[in-house]
C-alpha cells in the first residue's frame, strides 16, 4: 500500500512538473507563426481541389478555417 | 513524511503554475511604467515630461506596423514641435530583423528594441501592433491595438490634439 502511494505521489510531481513546461505564445512571439509557410490558404490551388473532394463527398462547402495559425495582427 | 500535506504543497504548486502566464495589461488610466527602467536597447529621448507620448509596440513580422510607420512619421512631423513624442518599442527577438525591416521604412521618431521582451510583457498587449496614448504625467490615456489604417490615423489625431490642448 505504501509503495502504491508513492508512485501515485511520485507520478503526480511528475505530471506537475510537466504541466509548468506548457506556455502559450504571447502576442509579441508570434514570428513563426506569421510565416507565409504557416498560413493555411498559401495553396490557392490545393485549396480549390480539397474543396472540391470535400464537396464532392460531403455536399457540403466551407468550414475550414482554422484558429491559433498566423501573424495574429489587427 | 506527511503525504497529505505533501499533496497539499503538490497541489498548490500546480494552481500556481497555471497563472503564471496570465498577464494583466495596462489599461486607461494607468500609470506607465518608467521607460528607462527596463534596459531598452537604442537612445531614449532625455525627458518624457511634460510631453504627449504615443509607446507603440511593433515587429518586423507584422503587416500592420509596417503600415503604422508612415502615419507615424506624419504624426511626428505634425505635432513633434508641440511636445508629442513617439517611442517605437521594436519587440523581435533578432536585432538584424529590425535593422532590416527599417532600412525599408524609414522612422523619422524613436525606435528602441526592448530585447528582454520585459517591456511589452509589462504592458501585456494582445494584439499587434498595440500603442498607449500617454498624456503629459505620463497616464495612459487612449489604448490602441491594431493599425487600421486611415480609421486609426485619424483616432490618433483626435486624441493628441485633445492632450495637447491646455
Amino acid at each position: 500500500m505504501r509503495g502504491k502511494q508513492f508512485m501515485s505521489l511520485v507520478l503526480l510531481s511528475v505530471i506537475a512538473g510537466g504541466l509548468t513546461g506548457c506556455d502559450s505564445v504571447q502576442p509579441w512571439q508570434r514570428k513563426t507563426l506569421a510565416d507565409y509557410t504557416m498560413r493555411a490558404d498559401r495553396d490557392p490551388i490545393g485549396d480549390g481541389i480539397r474543396d472540391h473532394v470535400f464537396f464532392s463527398r460531403e455536399m457540403a462547402t466551407g468550414g475550414e478555417g482554422v484558429g491559433g495559425g498566423g501573424c495574429g495582427c489587427n | 513524511m506527511n503525504t497529505s500535506r505533501l499533496r497539499k504543497i503538490i497541489l498548490a504548486s500546480l494552481l500556481a503554475a497555471t497563472f503564471v502566464t496570465a498577464h494583466a495589461a495596462l489599461k486607461v488610466g494607468d500609470s506607465f511604467p518608467d521607460l528607462a527602467g527596463f534596459k531598452l536597447e537604442g537612445k531614449l529621448p532625455d525627458s518624457l515630461k511634460g510631453k504627449v507620448v504615443i509607446v507603440d509596440f511593433w515587429a518586423s513580422w507584422c503587416g500592420p506596423c509596417k503600415e503604422s510607420f508612415p502615419a507615424m512619421n506624419e504624426l511626428q512631423k505634425k505635432y513633434g514641435d508641440q511636445a508629442l513624442v513617439i517611442v517605437a518599442v521594436n519587440v523581435d527577438e533578432e536585432k538584424s530583423d529590425m535593422q532590416d525591416f527599417l532600412k525599408d521604412n524609414a522612422a523619422k521618431f524613436t525606435v528602441v528594441r526592448d530585447a528582454k521582451q520585459a517591456l511589452v510583457a509589462v504592458a501585456g498587449i494582445q494584439t499587434m501592433p498595440s500603442s498607449f496614448v500617454l498624456d503629459d504625467t505620463g497616464k495612459v490615456r487612449f489604448v490602441h491595438t491594431g493599425f487600421h489604417g486611415a480609421e486609426t490615423r485619424k483616432e490618433y489625431e483626435q486624441q493628441i490634439q485633445s492632450l495637447l490642448k491646455p
